[in-house]
């Protein structure tokens, strides 16, 4: 009784500072003239955006412009996993091979990579890409039809091969840099900590298994495949979920290097628009949801790898 | 995230009966600017770490006629993006960072522009070797551009207006988006064209393989901003601005503003505050507009001193009497 009292003094308390904090809020915005609501995202944007996976212009509504920061958001962030979990599992894999020269490979690998911030490498990719690369004019083309300038990455397509017209090339498939150089800062380096997570795994699993496979005549492969891997697996899973999640949340630095993501999208309209809190509120809703999207599908992974 | 932190200030502030600014500032012994994070010419520290430039000389004339001392100022470098939430969340006194003065930020954002300390126009820079003479052959154009600024915005409408396409770049941090402009991930680089002539004068490797095209696609009157509901911080920071320029119409400087404590001329006389009581009425020192011109100087002399050396011409941005359209209404 006494606890239940207890408890429902505490919930009034947090209710009555939760009403403070947003009452507060509101009078210092209508105070100040500021304005407030959700109305703005049906207005023209104005803006434009340097990519886009579905079709956009300045003359289409804030609330687009944010599902095209959105979009640009989850490819940067499912191709990144995807690749930052081959990468990773390679350097895993590298650091328990027999070769010496492999194994130091991928130690140097980790260590250098998992103790350089994130941002200076992602600066570091940018400037390598913009600065190293020629101008369009005199683009690099080592196989006839792809061509690799500061303006990214152009490949031919079946049929749409791109050619230089005016101040860029048109036509085929484009990587641009900011997206080239944010996915190589973030496979790299998430790769580094998914590699070291490969390794314990492993390790983890008693000497034991692999001396049995050995006995019933497996070769070295087939007993990691078959014996180690899959209860590895799930000992690496849980804390490869947490690099899935840092990864997607990392993937917002990309505003330091021009990649119109979801947090620039946003900061600009925040900037146009004046309501700041809206903005901010929207970037905690999307990656709150797209955080607890990755977990509920890697718990749900999982269970499904646990021994029933 | 500078932004949350900021943002979180609104949570807190306390609500009606908030302090005057002006009292805030005189209890904390100095005036809190919002200042760009280094334009040369408008805001940007010198190689002591003095901060310089003519959106500065407005902060400090604002510490000179409040304290009677232009030192007194503490300076807050903000981004394009951060710099209206923070002078919203109370993080600066006054906004004095190259900032346009638009129907949609006095009206929407709950700012007050107190006037116009430059008047400006937005203009593209590019590479000479493109040999593009008009801002009309950028069809297909890649441009740098800083986000959350009406250049961002004149820039859609631009190439709206004329059937054009281009590709932004969109980088926050001047530093950052000017390294990709250098480095020829863009054609071209768009701001105020007093941002674009500060740039190429102050960080170009090398000036002369940018051209500034003709085309002024807007007008950007620059000017600081303070936050609304507050009337006497509101009239304080725009006479210290109205005193510099005025005090350039009457010919008071820095060296002549003493001589003119003699003066029998009734303007001059009121304006350094031998007779009447103008700084009363603003609850200020009765030489409030002396204390500016004697430690900042007059509109003129901060043009001479941060502007000229950069290039820049007067322009608009002379006297009225001169063909320009720096006015201050009467001091009196």
């Amino acid at each position: 009784m006494k606890k239940s009292l207890l408890q429902g003094v505490a919930l009034a308390a947090v209710l009555a500072l939760g009403w403070y904090l947003y009452s507060n809020t509101v009078a210092n915005l209508a105070e100040r003239n500021i304005a407030t609501g959700f109305g703005f995202l049906r207005r023209e944007s104005g803006f434009e955006i340097g990519e886009s996976l579905i079709a956009y212009g300045a003359a289409d509504t804030y609330l687009r412009a944010l599902v095209v920061g959105l979009l640009n958001t989850f490819q940067v962030a499912g191709a990144g996993i995807a690749a930052a979990t081959v990468l990773g599992f390679v350097v895993g894999l590298s650091a328990l091979s027999p070769n010496l020269l492999l194994r130091a490979l991928a130690r140097v690998y980790v260590e250098f990579f998992r103790n350089t911030p994130l941002l200076v490498q992602l600066f570091f990719w940018y400037a390598l890409i913009t600065e190293a690369l020629p101008s369009p004019r005199e683009a690099l083309s080592p196989v006839s039809g792809l061509f690799l300038s500061n303006r990214g990455i152009f490949f031919p397509l079946p049929g749409n091969v791109p050619v230089l017209e005016g101040f860029n090339f048109l036509g085929g498939a484009h990587l641009s840099p900011e997206l080239a150089a944010l996915l190589a800062g973030l496979v790299v380096y998430t790769a580094a900590f998914i590699g070291e997570i490969v390794r314990a795994g492993i390790q983890a699993v008693p000497r034991g298994q692999v001396d049995a496979g050995y006995a019933i005549g497996l070769r070295r492969p087939q007993a990691l495949r078959r014996v180690v891997l899959p209860q590895a697996l799930r000992m690496i899973v849980p804390p490869l979920t947490s690099q899935y999640l840092n990864l997607t949340k990392n993937s917002s630095l990309a505003v330091a290097i021009g990649y119109p993501d979801f947090v620039s999208v946003v900061n600009t309209t925040l900037n146009q628009t004046g309501q700041a809190i809206e903005g901010i509120a929207l970037i905690m809703a999307a990656y709150l949801t797209a955080s607890l999207a990755i977990s509920a599908f890697m718990n749900w992974y999982n269970a499904r790898i646990q021994l029933k | 995230m500078k932004a949350l932190a900021i943002v979180l200030g609104l949570f807190f502030m306390q609500a009606a009966a908030a302090q005057s600014t002006l009292d805030t500032v005189r209890s904390r012994g100095a005036v809190l600017c919002g200042v760009n994070t280094g334009l040369a010419g408008f805001s940007q520290p010198d190689s002591k770490g003095v901060w310089k430039g003519i959106d500065v000389d407005v902060c400090r004339a604002v510490a000179a006629a409040v304290f009677g001392d232009a030192t007194k100022v503490r300076y807050v470098p903000a981004t394009t993006q951060q710099r209206f939430t923070s002078l919203q969340s109370g993080e600066v006194d006054l906004l004095s960072r190259n900032t346009t003065w638009s129907y949609a930020r006095d009206a929407g954002l709950g700012f007050n522009f107190v006037g116009v300390n430059f008047y400006d126009g937005q203009g593209f820079m590019v590479w000479k070797k493109l040999n593009v003479k008009s801002a009309k052959q950028l069809n297909g154009a890649t441009i740098c551009v800083q986000p959350g600024t009406t250049t961002e915005l004149n820039l859609a409408d631009y190439f709206r207006a004329n059937r054009m396409t281009f590709k932004p770049v969109v980088i926050d941090k001047l530093e950052e988006v000017l390294n990709a402009y250098f480095a020829g991930r863009c054609d071209v680089f768009t701001t105020d064209i007093s941002g674009l002539v500060s740039v190429r004068g102050s960080r170009a490797p090398n000036a002369a393989e940018h051209v500034i095209l003709p085309e002024v696609i807007s007008k950007e009157p620059l000017g600081p901003a303070v936050r609304h509901g507050d009337d006497r911080w509101f009239d304080v920071v725009k006479w210290s601005l109205f005193a510099m320029i005025e005090a350039e119409e009457l010919g008071l400087g820095t060296k002549t503003i003493d001589q003119a404590l003699q003066s029998k001329d009734p303007g001059v006389q009121r304006f350094v505050g031998a007779t009447g009581d103008l700084g009363k009425m603003l609850g200020l020192d009765n030489k409030w507009a002396y204390n500016i011109v004697k430690q900042v100087g007059n509109y003129g002399e901060s043009f001479e001193a941060n502007l000229k050396p950069l290039g820049f011409e007067r322009g608009q941005n002379a006297l009225w009497k001169n063909g320009g359209l720096m006015y201050a209404p009467p001091i009196r």
